[in-house]
């Protein structure tokens, strides 16, 4: 499904990515870990098609087709979701209006009827039990006032809306405690699904506890120096990036 | 910073879309402005002579005004003598006593701009007073007004017809001398709406007046007075648009509104004159004078006004808050595109008792644009117990606009309480790559953005022209995203 080929990419002229090849099929879930400043959130960014990062070198492909050609709005509409590490916020615009908005957006790319305001609502408020939140947050701006906890889970909620075919998980699991974790990790097993990929960017293990992965890959100053399996994350949980001989600014306790 | 300015910048140069000409057949008088012209006028409109001695009056004293020049704005002297003071479409009759007597291609004119004047074609439940250039040319739902007893008309009938009236509150609010616009359109005001609420009626529905420059070389200069009387509530809308010229044209009006004991007034304005094209050359100068009177005790008036339009806004509804008690608001959204400026904002002149106000101040800067604010909140010695609650909002979208905050607080009172907030912020790059991910297109995200900005004003809208306001901005900033 998505095909990433030698992919270089830069911000304000540094380079970040080195050279990222990876392949992701339906169904399958991959993590990618590392040390702070290894290029994790950079290869979130370039996929979803943030124009702060500029791709000096290599291909994206998306079931075949080219997707650095598109705008971001357009990958959106071929499936790429990006749950963002910081959602920002969006004073005045409700929630409601803005996911309406955006689900519309998607169902009228896939050739279907807009969704009517009442019937946007029934899903919406649906969706919200799945993710434990107040349906009054429908109500509220756009991640205004929202804690962390609530802007990621208001993020996994969007997922589920948006149903994406590729979902990429930026940090998702950084500042919750271990309840909101939980919530958080069942909206995203509740994603999961033959014809989806999720990939999920981490620097600790402590997620993949809830979310269990099928591919582990480590990424270190802008290249990814392992792959392997689910074993691989327990045993960076175990040992630290220092055993792949990867220096960790920000070395804390992983798990 | 580039993404969001380089969208930005594509959605800003979006064309008016009022812009056309109506080809009619109007008098219309030659430039210059002296007392002769001002008798003509008088004539042509068979003025009662309390009026044309009223013109004359504030003609001469507008002669010993000067320009004022304070505003944060500029723009090339203006010379009076070149504008022409009237111009009027030409009837087969003297006034036209139905729709069936307007000139079809004036009919043609409104139906273009949303504005349908056929009463079966009607806007549900709202009356238009519709000016063409210097004249009314039509009023609807006059019937079912009168039965109710309001008066809705054009304030030249008002003038023949209810001559006690005019002469009791036509400039008891904005007096000629008030200021050097004001001074100029009392002496030469050509047409505009005149409305009276009796005692203890609420309007059994919306009042609007559509005003249209067309004609070149003109200026428009109408005159409306509304009064309310004692326990009776009005609420009324206006909407400007003209034709794309490339010379600027003057608009200068003066509104005055009266609230007596227990009244309310609600004035909305939706104000989309021609904003002069993407390189600022024409476009309307709108230099407006607009006050109301809360003279009753628990009396109240609201403005509320979304600006999107003009090449030059110099504007500042107030209220002179005298009853006990009485309230008095302002909500506005000032949007400034391309080479526009706007001046805008509020004075709230406390001087009865617990008098209250409260100010929302929206501004949006794209393209190259100023906007100001410039607000006065003002506590006499006799405002005891008064207050007021100010909050001034800023965005910015792009980054060669600019934006500006002028708040005066002058008190007498020590007793008075004034709260003020201010912010300014930025349609922000992360906001626009967070709708743009979830698929949604960069135009309806900038206009979501915008209009999330100016909820807190437009629920004050009424419902009809919320949706339209909502509209206009998007029109107004179509061009500012790509």
């Amino acid at each position: 499904m998505l095909s990433i080929r030698n992919l270089h990419a830069a911000v304000d002229g540094k380079e970040i990515l080195k050279g990222i090849d990876l392949e992701i099929k339906p169904g399958e879930v991959h993590a990618i870990m590392g040390p702070n400043g290894s290029g994790k959130s950079t290869l979130s960014a370039v996929l979803a098609g943030n124009e702060a990062y500029e791709v000096t070198e290599g291909d994206i492909l998306l079931d075949g087709e080219n997707l650095l050609e598109k705008e971001t709005e357009e990958r959106a509409r071929d499936g790429i979701f990006l749950a963002f590490q910081y959602p920002v916020e969006i004073p005045g615009v409700s929630n409601l209006q803005f996911l309406r908005t955006a689900v519309n957006a998607m169902r009228v790319h896939r050739g279907l009827d807009e969704l009517s305001a009442v019937d946007f609502m029934k899903l919406a408020k649906e969706t919200t039990k799945q993710v434990d939140l107040d349906p009054a947050f429908l109500k509220r701006g756009v991640n205004e006032g929202f804690s962390g906890g609530e802007k990621k889970r208001n993020e996994i909620l969007q997922a589920l809306l948006l149903e994406p075919r590729l979902a990429i998980l930026d940090e998702t699991d950084s500042g919750l405690d271990i309840d909101a974790l939980k919530v958080v990790a069942d909206g995203v097993n509740a994603l999961r699904s033959p014809e989806r990929a999720i990939l999920m960017v981490t620097h600790y293990q402590r997620l993949l506890n809830h979310i269990v992965p099928d591919f582990v890959h480590v990424l270190a100053g802008g290249r990814i120096v392992k792959s392997g399996g689910r074993e691989l994350a327990l045993e960076l949980e175990e040992r630290g990036y220092g055993w792949l001989g990867i220096k960790d600014s920000d070395e804390v306790e992983a798990g | 910073m580039a993404n969001t300015d380089k969208q930005v910048n594509e959605l800003i140069k979006r064309e008016y879309e009022h812009g056309f000409v109506t080809e009619i057949e109007a008098e219309t008088f030659e430039p210059g402005l002296n007392e002769d012209i001002i008798g003509r006028l008088s004539a042509i409109k068979k003025e009662p002579q309390f009026m044309l001695d009223w013109r004359l009056k504030a003609y001469r004293r507008w002669l010993e005004m000067d320009e004022p020049n304070w505003a944060h704005v500029g723009y090339p002297k203006i010379d009076y003598n070149a504008i022409s003071y009237y111009s009027a479409p030409k009837r087969k009759e003297d006034m036209p006593q139905s729709l069936d007597d307007v000139d079809p291609e004036l009919l043609k004119t409104y139906e273009k701009l949303g504005i349908p004047l056929h009463e079966r074609e009607k806007l549900a439940g709202v009356a238009v007073d519709a000016v063409f250039d210097s004249v009314s040319v039509a009023t609807t739902f006059k019937e079912p007004l009168a039965k109710a007893g309001v008066i809705f008309c054009s304030i030249s009938e008002a003038i023949q017809d209810y001559p006690e009236l005019v002469q009791k509150y036509l400039g008891s609010v904005v007096p000629a001398g008030d200021n050097f616009f004001a001074g100029l359109n009392s002496a030469v005001f050509s047409d505009g709406t005149f409305v009276y609420v009796p005692k203890g009626v609420r309007c059994p529905m919306e009042l609007s007046t559509y005003f249209r420059i067309n004609a070149a070389n003109t200026g428009q200069f109408e005159r409306t007075l509304i009064i309310a009387d004692e326990g009776s509530y009005v609420s009324y809308l206006e909407g400007c648009t003209a034709p794309m010229r490339d010379e600027n044209q003057l608009h200068a009006a003066v509104v005055e509104l009266v609230a007596l004991d227990d009244a309310q007034i609600k004035y909305s304005t939706v104000q989309n004159w021609y904003p002069g094209d993407e390189n600022g050359k024409g476009g309307i100068f709108n230099f407006v004078t607009k006050r109301g009177a809360c003279i009753g005790k628990n009396s109240k008036i609201s403005w509320t006004q979304v600006e999107t339009g003009s090449a030059v806004t110099w504007k500042y509804p107030s209220c002179v808050l005298r009853g006990e008690n009485s309230v008095g608001e302002f909500y506005s959204v000032a949007l400034t595109n391309n080479y526009q400026q706007a001046d805008t904002g509020t004075k709230m002149i406390h001087l009865g008792k617990n008098t209250s106000s409260t100010i929302i101040s929206k501004g949006i800067s794209a393209g190259r644009s100023s906007n100001a604010y410039r607000g006065l909140v003002k506590f006499g010695p006799g405002a005891e117990g008064a207050r007021n609650f100010t909050q001034c909002d800023s965005l910015l979208i792009g980054d060669q606009c600019a934006a500006h905050t002028f708040p005066y607080i002058e008190s007498k009172n020590k007793g008075a309480i004034v709260e003020h907030e201010a912010t300014t912020s930025k349609v922000s790059d992360e906001q626009m790559f967070l709708c743009r991910q979830r698929g949604i297109d960069p135009e309806q995200a900038v206009s979501m953005i915008v209009n999330g900005f100016c909820k807190e004003v437009f629920k004050e809208l009424p419902m009809e022209f919320a949706v339209e306001a909502g509209k206009l901005l998007e029109v107004s900033l179509e061009g500012s995203v790509g």
